[in-house]
């Protein structure tokens, strides 16, 4: 079987790492586990595209739909995300700094994105923001339509991406030094001053990884966005979406394509926030 | 409470106080309370006859049967990859790691479009399915792979640094004592994790159950025999049967809210021994 | 170095009644203090004392509940901790860290309104005068992260007197420290004092270093002083048991006054001075206690065991069952065993009874 290779193979070539036993099942089955699960199909996925060569893939990424599809998610999702930065910030500051009935609660709300199902959030946003629904009903006599267009995807968005930021800004607020607050203030700056100077500049780095992440997420979301998206192309037609309909087509490569530059998009997504980690930890490396 | 003298005014506070609660307020309590609220705007009855239908039970079955695998073969990973990584020196031990999260950073629809690339009818090995006579894309085992590729991070991620901050003292020290590898995992290095392993069960189970995109794909959406729960909701919904589809969508979201409770508490009882603390 | 720094106009600091509670706890109750201009006075005391809020009250870090204090003839009760113009250093620098060395000792001059902010010139002559006055000059453009918990520490420092403060406030500044470092920056810190002139307190629990450091001292016990003076007065006329036992080595023996006698377990001695009849409390430092010229006049004392201390020879003695045992240093040569009875006397002892202190 696999794994006596495999037990005999490091055996013979890697000296014995440790003392303890098992490391030969235990590695050569979570390499097996993952490259089956994971590898083998991801290298399918960017051969299938590679069919089209590299000229076929860029001219299946640059189709007028396609482009579409790229931008409204890309545009729509970092939207999300700075507005995700934004109250994000607010949502983490009154969670540590402030007290107020049912402060345990909020805080531990603020996961339900991450453990709602995704099409549950779907019909609910959906329902909300039509122009029947609680909030869409506000807008609409004023002729502002929500669901079914790219502010519905926006909505959607927002919400999913939401904990991100929230999540990696409270640590380091919880962290913060308050002598260093105190110091600000008896050096006579105001509390603004001491906010923006002092406080927000230590927060910029987790803030920055958590609007990655809300990125990355928000770009490759579907399940959330398809019922309050309208799907139109062109308009509120989402890249994955177009996935989806690539395969319906039975358009595998030309859907291998599309994913193939979601992918590598990720990729950099990754890349960049791996370098804000290293470069904050740099920066702010206690000595 | 806010210091005394070191704090915003109390005008920032309450705006800053209004601006959270509000943000809150509009993007997670109202969409939850308008999925009970729709789920029974026609009452109680008929609420619960959306759940007497027999394609919504099979939906509702066919979602636990698909969690009931894809979960252990998670935790069997989980462990696996957390005691290779914690317990011993290796090169390539980072990628191993980076690997781990790679489903994060894939849309849902990549994870499953990769399984129809590998065992659709068109795809690398269908013709070889075809010929043996298996169906992995639109049936079960295509929903249960879509499932696990989505899920398996979230035991690994809780049990790795917990244990590599946990080390390899303990598990040495009971070898000295002659008890075997699998007697020390299970007397040593298994009361350690408990807790840990637990809340990653919980974030992996939630995950299977709710896991819409890449499954939607795979799926086929063949009523009554390829349909997990989220995708019946999907169904419901676009035949307008809202309050079908919110019933659904109501158990999950009542899933949602035990996994959230339970999380919160495992965190607060149990928040030293999870991977949290040890993390970055 | 000349360096451009001026001499600051010294002001007083007082304290009138000032009292801080925290819900059930009272940290500070009714304190009085008078702090002269120019003067570099210590808080001494075990921790709770309340010598760290006390610092904090009149930084204005903390508001108190009762009583007032004046920096000058100024009442700055009310002030914020803004507008107070004092200069805190802290334990542990709470320096800026995403800021560079210069910038942190510039922050204080760049956060003025526009009104009165020095400009760019100025503020940055004014950070290299003060990076020489801390003896870190050429280093103006690194990261605290990169500097030594020292160096770290006179940034601080730097950073505080760049405001131009009125007083200085210090709030334990070499606790973080190795005892080496800290014993050159103590050295360092009075000859920065003597330089600038300004009104400092410091807070520490490091009784060598306000000894050694302050003009004066002032103990701190449980929320309210004990005492303020010159280190020799603290430690040759400590005012209180408090003071006695607290500061500087001391046994403390509970004994029987009456007259001109004192009952120390089952024996008696005769001291020079007259004190009240009652229960009392003696205080001898260690180095007082010797052998007695006249063994008929001391005090006979059990030898329980003898060691060598280095050169020396300590014998540990027992005056009475229930009494502490002292220590004693022998002589050279002096050949005393376990069991023995030696005679020891007291050269100088502090003698608190319930009504009045006296001393011999």
């Amino acid at each position: 079987m696999s794994v006596v290779i495999l037990r005999g193979w490091t055996s013979l070539s890697l000296p014995k790492p440790s003392a303890l036993p098992g490391f030969g099942i235990t590695f050569g089955f979570a390499v097996t586990y993952l490259s089956l699960i994971v590898l083998i199909p991801l290298a399918v996925l960017v051969a299938r595209a590679g069919e089209l060569g590299f000229d076929g893939i860029w001219r299946v990424a640059t189709a007028p739909r396609v482009l579409a599809a790229l931008e409204v998610s890309f545009l729509v999702s970092g939207a999300a995300a700075a507005v995700n930065a934004v109250f994000g910030v607010i949502v983490a500051w009154v969670l540590v700094r402030y007290g107020f009935p049912g402060r345990r609660l909020l805080d531990a709300a603020v996961d339900l994105p991450f453990a709602l199902p995704t099409a549950v959030a779907g019909i609910a946003l959906a329902a909300l923001y039509a122009t029947n629904g609680w909030i869409g009903s506000l807008f609409a006599p004023w002729g502002v339509k929500i669901a079914f267009t790219p502010w519905g995807i926006l909505v959607a968005l927002i919400f999913i991406g939401m904990p991100f930021v929230v999540r990696t800004v409270q640590p380091v607020l919880q962290d913060l030094d308050r002598e260093v607050e105190e110091a600000s203030a008896t050096l006579g700056a105001t509390r603004s001053q001491t906010i923006f100077r002092v406080v927000l500049p230590v927060l910029v780095p987790a803030i920055l990884t958590g609007v990655a992440l809300a990125f990355a997420r928000a770009v490759g979301e579907y399940g959330s966005v398809i019922f309050i998206a309208g799907n139109m192309p062109f308009v509120s037609e989402i890249a994955p979406l177009l996935i989806v309909t690539k395969l319906e087509e039975f358009d595998y490569a030309g859907a291998a394509a599309i994913a193939t530059v979601m992918l590598a998009i990720s990729f950099v997504s990754l890349l960049a926030i791996n370098a804000v980690q290293a470069y904050s930890q740099r920066r702010f490396s206690r000595g | 409470m806010a210091d005394g003298v070191l704090s915003e005014s109390r005008a920032v506070r309450w705006t800053l106080l209004a601006l959270a609660l509000g943000f809150l307020a509009l993007f997670l309590v109202l969409p939850l309370l308008a999925v009970f609220a729709e789920a029974l705007r026609r009452g109680i009855q008929t609420f619960v006859d959306t759940f007497v239908d027999p394609d919504t039970q099979a939906a509702i079955r066919l979602t636990l049967l698909v969690a009931a695998i894809a979960v252990p073969l998670n935790v069997v990973f989980g462990i696996s990859a957390a005691w290779a990584v914690a317990k011993f020196e290796f090169p390539s031990k980072s990628l191993l790691v980076t690997l781990v999260d790679l489903p994060f950073s894939v849309s849902p629809v990549v994870s499953g479009l990769v399984y129809v690339l590998l065992f659709g009818a068109q795809g690398l090995l269908g013709p070889l399915l075809e010929a043996w006579q298996l169906e992995i894309i639109f049936a079960v085992p295509g929903i249960v792979l879509a499932t696990v590729f989505v899920t398996f991070p979230f035991v690994a991620r809780e049990l790795i640094p917990l244990m590599q901050e946990q080390g390899t003292s303990e598990e040495e020290a009971a070898l000295t004592l002659g008890a075997s590898g699998f007697r020390t995992f299970l007397t040593v290095t298994l009361p350690n994790i408990r807790w840990a392993l637990l809340y990653g069960v919980l974030l992996c189970n939630a995950r299977a159950m709710g896991e819409f995109g890449a499954v939607s794909v795979v799926s086929g959406h063949i009523r009554g025999l390829t349909n997990t729960m989220p995708l019946q909701v999907e169904i419901l919904y676009n035949e307008y049967d809202f309050v079908g589809a919110f019933a659904v969508a109501a158990l999950l979201a009542g899933l949602a809210l035990v996994t959230l409770g339970t999380k919160s508490l495992l965190e607060w009882r149990y928040g030293d021994s999870l991977a949290l603390a040890h993390r970055h | 170095m000349r360096t451009g720094i001026d001499a600051a106009v010294a002001i007083a600091i007082r304290a009138e009644g000032l009292t801080k509670a925290f819900g059930g706890t009272t940290a500070v109750a009714d304190l009085d203090l008078e702090v002269k201009p120019g003067e570099l006075l210590a808080l001494l005391g075990p921790s709770g004392s309340g010598k760290t809020t006390f610092l904090r009250l009149v930084a204005g870090l903390e508001a108190p509940t009762g009583g007032r204090i004046l920096f000058g003839e100024e009442d700055a009760t009310r002030l914020a901790v803004q507008e107070r113009r004092v200069g805190f250093v802290f334990q542990h620098y709470a320096l800026f860290r995403h800021l560079r060395v210069k910038d942190n000792i510039a922050y204080g001059l760049r956060v003025r309104p526009r009104r009165i902010r020095p400009s760019e010139a100025d503020i940055r002559r004014r950070v290299g005068d003060l990076l020489d006055l801390v003896q870190l000059t050429g280093l103006g453009e690194r990261y605290p992260a990169q500097l030594s918990g020292g160096q770290r520490q006179r940034v601080a420092l730097a950073r505080a007197l760049a405001v131009e403060p009125r007083v200085l406030l210090l709030d334990e500044p070499f606790g973080a420290l190795d005892a080496k470092v800290r014993r050159d920056l103590r050295r360092w810190l009075r000859q920065v004092h003597d330089r600038t002139g300004h009104t400092t307190l410091f807070v520490t629990h490091d009784q060598e270093e306000a000894l050694e450091l302050a003009d004066r001292v002032a103990i701190f016990g449980r929320g309210c002083i004990e005492q303020v003076g010159t280190p020799d007065e603290i430690l040759d006329h400590p005012a209180t048991p408090f003071v006695a036992g607290f500061v500087g080595d001391a046994v403390r023996l509970p004994v029987d006054a009456a007259g001109a006698w004192i009952r120390i377990g089952p024996h008696s001695v005769r001291t020079g001075a007259d004190h009240a009849a009652g229960p009392a409390e003696l205080f001898v430092r260690p180095r007082d206690l010797v052998l007695a010229d006249d063994p008929a006049a001391g005090l006979p004392a059990r030898v329980v065991a003898v060691r060598r201390s280095g050169p020396a020879r300590r014998a540990e003695l027992s005056l009475a069952d229930d009494l502490p045992g002292v220590e004693i240093e022998l002589p050279a040569g002096h050949g005393a065993r376990k069991g023995d009875v030696l005679s020891i006397a007291f050269a100088s002892i502090r003698l608190f009874t319930s009504r009045r202190q006296g001393h011999r």
